[in-house]
Order: C-alpha cells, then structure tokens, then sequence
C-alpha cells in the first residue's frame, strides 16, 4: 500500500478530487478497517477475493477489448491471404487486402441445392459459426461423415477468381478430421470443377514434421493438375469436354508412397505423408466428403453447365 | 546496475540457471517442456511468455502477500497468474499472429506450469516484490535455457532446420540429411532432458538427489518358481 500512497502525491489532482469524494473517504476508511484485519477472518477473506477478482476482471477485460481490432484484422488478414495462396495469387510484398478485393469475389453457396444464395452478405457470413448454430446447420448421417465433422453448415463460403467476367478458378473451402485435429483448408479447382490447382491446409495441429506436412509447399505441389472426379471413358473426353455424364463419384485419394504417373488412375493419386497414415486417410476422407454429393457436387455441377465453362 | 544487482540479487538471478534450474533439479515445467520445442521459433516465444508471467506473478503476488488469507492462498495465486496468461495471450495474438497459431493452446496452459505456481508459492510468498520479481526473471531464464537446448537438438536432427533455416539438407530435397522422426515427437524431449539432466549431475554430483529407499536385488535363482 506504500506504494499507492507514493504515486498518489504524483498524480495530486487526482488525489485532492479523491479526497473531497465523500464515497471515496468512506471506502478508505473501509479498506484500511479490513487490512488491519486478521489475514484469516472471515470478512478479509471475502473481501481480499472480491477486489482481486475485480482487479484482474477489469485488466483480462482491458487487453481483450483493446487489442480486439488488431486481432480482428490479424484474422482476416491471414484468412485473405491464404485464399490468396491457394489461388496461386499470393505475391510477396504485395498488399493483401487490395489484391484480395480486386481479384477474388466470395460467394455463398447453398450446399444442398448448389445454388448462391444472394440474401446473405458473404462478407460477414461466417461457415465455421454457422456450423456450430443449430439454425444454421444440419447433423450429417454417421454412414456418409466419412469427415468425422458430425455437423455441417447448411450453405458454404465460395471464393471465385475470375478474370474478364469468367470464372477462372474455384476456391472451396473443407475440414475434416485427421490425427488429432480438425484440419481447414482450401481446395481450388480448375473452371471445369474437376482439375485441381492447388491445396492449402490454415488450421491444423497434426504431428510437426509428419502429419504437419500438410502444409509443406512441396507436397502441395504434388496436387496440382490432379482429377477430383472419375472420369468415364466418353467419347467426348477424347475431344476435351467434360460432360455431366462423363463426371463420377470422387476418386482423388492419397496413396502409400509414391505415385506411379505412367500408372493408369494416377490422376486421382496424390502421394501419402511419409510417417503420417491416419492425416492422410484425413485427407482422403475430406476432400471426398467436401467434394460429394453432401459437399459440393451439386453447386459444381451447376457452375459446370449453366456457366459454361467446360474445358 | 550494480546498485540493482547486489549480491543478494545476483545470486536469486544467476543459481535457477544451474544450480537450481526448474527443470533439471526441481523437474517442474516437463510438460510444456515436451510439447513446444520441436522448433525453435516457438520454444523462444513460449520462453519469453513464461519469463514474463513468472516474474510480473511472483512480483504481483510478493507486493500483496502479507493480506492474503492463507484459506484461499493458491486460489488467489491461480488468479493473479491466469489473468497473466490471458493478457500475454491476448498481446500474442494481436501482435505475433503466426507464432500465437503455432503455439495454440499451449500459451494458454502457461497457467498450470509448476514453475509459475512453484516460485509464487516458494518464493515470492515470503520474499518482497523486487526480489520476487527477479527470481522470477532467473527461474523463467533457467528454463528458457533448457528449452532452447532441448529445441536445437529436435529442429536440427528432426527437421535439419534452425529456426526455419536450413542446416542439414534433407534427402527429399535431393540432400545428404535422412531426418529423425522421432526428435519431432514430444517423447524425444523426454530423453534429451534426461541426457541433460544426467550431464549436469555428472558435472554437480552435489545435485544428485539422496536414496530415499534401496531396491532389494533378488539373488539369481529365486525368482521364477512360481
């Protein structure tokens, strides 16, 4: 308390208003009656609780207000850039939020019919809250949640790059399981919703070095120019259009080891994590399960014939 | 700084080091101990962080620790310490995103390491606020120490890597270097802080703890008659 005394005569019009404060006198009175109490009565005990509770409320409460903003930002500034990322966009030194707006265009997707659903503002829509909203989510089957994410957002944040009015990639975002923990990411495919360009995990925290090569730029790579879809042997394949018919279940799987590409099907293989089966098998199991018909098989078809944009 | 440091100060600075490092002697603080130091990025901040807590903690419960009822003693502590810990988590977030992602959860669990609650309950309890506060200071640097050790060794052998730069090229990178899966798994922490523990031993034998029991050895030919 020698110390409050000796910052008081520092801040001196702060103490003579204090001083004239009739509620302040009385408090002081009180304060000094309980700290010449005995450390273990009752009333001390009470007391020396409830200000210390006071105390750190109003600092914990301080720091979480004050640097809300800054995480705020900090959040959708990582978030941005990772789409940038995945979009193969991402430049170094570039300014984030600008290259963002101009290039990317979010949408939101109903998941179940496949259609935007223009009433919402994708900008404050929010998938992973929505998911946790029982008004705005719905429970997944056991049988189909081969993602082990039991429930799901009823509609689905879309990132769209387009460049001269048509869409040149898609960026859809999928979670799921994987050794011990929920993995969020991106997968952005080719116009024809079939070619993937790249794969980004931003949230994940699998074993550093095994599962955790998720991340690594160089087995990322690996997944460029890969087939979600299998695809039948149509004759219109041959002439380089993608029908609906032509489009089966998803196929795209890690694998043990290293992918054979003289090997025929090794379009849909990507190479397993060495050391890490249980994170592959998590992937496996997302991207099928993002890209099914509970994910978003149904929106790609439509974005695949209505818009015309079968390569 | 002489007129800060005495002898007195000096010596509550400098034994946690060495001496009487938290990990090594006091074996506290293990847990995170293991978790965080598979990279050396994030075992420097997780150092720092808890530097910081232990010693503004120690500091904050040595200036109230004559009024506090010994009833509700560890309470009052946990308080001091948890309220900390979130603002250090909050200040991580908003102004090192990436390192606060790394570390996860493990900043928050700052709260339950033994050596905050160790050198509150140790020390500052019965010590003034400015010797606490650099107790907290040196224990927090004993520990930082040991993390840094036990990080160089798991992110070169693991990942041929120091802090995010490459030391050993890696065979998948066409290198030289077959890294050890192992050094980026929690157990491996386990046996560098052994090996430390023993070196240290080996070179203080006055550390080495007294037999508090002997194990009977059972003569050969006695056991397996069941």
């Amino acid at each position: 308390m020698l110390d409050k005394k000796m910052s008081c005569k520092q801040l001196e019009g702060i103490c003579a208003a204090l001083d004239k404060n009739e509620q302040y006198q009385k408090f002081k009175v009180y304060r000094d009656k309980v700290l010449a109490l005995g450390n273990d009565s009752l009333e001390k005990t009470i007391a020396i609780a409830v200000s210390l509770c006071l105390v750190c409320a109003v600092l914990v409460s301080f720091a979480a207000v004050a640097l809300k903003p800054l995480q705020i930002d900090n959040k959708a500034a990582d978030m941005k850039k990772n789409i940038l990322d995945v979009a193969g966009l991402l430049e170094e030194g570039a300014d984030i939020n600008s290259a963002f707006a101009e290039k990317i265009e979010a949408k939101i997707v109903d998941l179940e019919t496949g259609d935007y659903v223009e009433n919402i503002n994708a900008d404050e829509f929010d998938q992973r809250k929505a998911a946790k909203d029982p008004a705005q989510s719905v429970a997944i089957p056991k049988d189909k949640d081969i993602a082990h994410i039991r429930v799901k957002a009823k509609y689905a944040k879309v990132f769209l790059v387009k460049e001269g009015g048509t869409i040149k990639s898609i960026i859809l975002p999928m979670h799921g399981y994987g050794l011990w923990s929920t993995l969020y990411g991106f997968l952005s495919v080719d116009a024809d919703g079939q070619t993937v360009q790249s794969i980004n995990f931003y949230d994940q925290a699998e074993t550093p070095g095994l599962g955790g090569e998720v991340v690594n730029p160089n087995w990322r790579a690996l997944w460029k120019g890969k087939k979600v879809y299998a695809e039948t042997d149509q004759p219109s394949l041959e002439k380089g259009l993608i029908t609906e018919a032509d489009i089966g279940e998803p196929a795209l799987s890690l694998i043990k080891g290293v992918v054979d590409n003289t090997k025929p099907g090794s379009q849909y293989q990507v190479d397993g994590l060495a050391g890490a089966t249980l994170t592959s098998t998590g992937v496996t199991n997302l991207v099928r399960y993002w890209m099914s018909n509970e994910g978003f098989a149904p929106y790609l078809k439509k974005v695949r014939t209505v818009k015309g944009v079968k390569s | 700084m002489s007129a800060v440091l005495n002898d007195e100060t000096k010596k509550v600075l400098v034994t946690p080091l060495v001496n009487d490092n938290p990990i090594t002697l006091q074996v506290l603080g293990i847990c995170s101990a293991l978790a965080v130091t598979s990279q050396m990025s994030t075992s420097l901040i997780m150092a720092l962080a808890l530097t910081l807590v232990t010693a503004f903690s120690s500091a904050a419960i040595s200036a109230i620790r004559n009024h506090i009822p010994s009833s509700i003693r560890i309470i009052v502590q946990m308080t001091i310490i948890a309220s900390l810990v979130i603002v250090v988590d909050q200040i991580l977030k908003a102004f090192a995103y990436e390192i606060s992602k790394q570390l996860s959860v493990f900043v928050g669990l700052i709260i339950t390491n033994c050596i905050v609650m160790g050198r509150a309950e140790g020390y500052a309890m019965k010590n003034p606020p400015l010797e606490s506060f650099i107790d907290g200071i040196g224990n927090g640097l004993g520990y930082s120490l040991i993390l840094i050790i036990v990080a160089f060794f798991r992110e070169t052998l693991g990942s041929g890597k120091l802090l995010g730069i490459e030391v050993f090229k890696l065979t998948k990178d066409g290198g030289w270097y077959d890294p050890n899966g192992l050094m980026l798994l929690p157990p491996s922490a386990f046996f560098i802080i052994g090996l430390i523990i023993w070196g240290v031993r080996q070179w203080k034998p006055n550390q080495v703890e007294k037999v508090e029991f002997k194990i009977m050895s059972i003569a050969h030919g006695e056991g397996g008659h069941h």
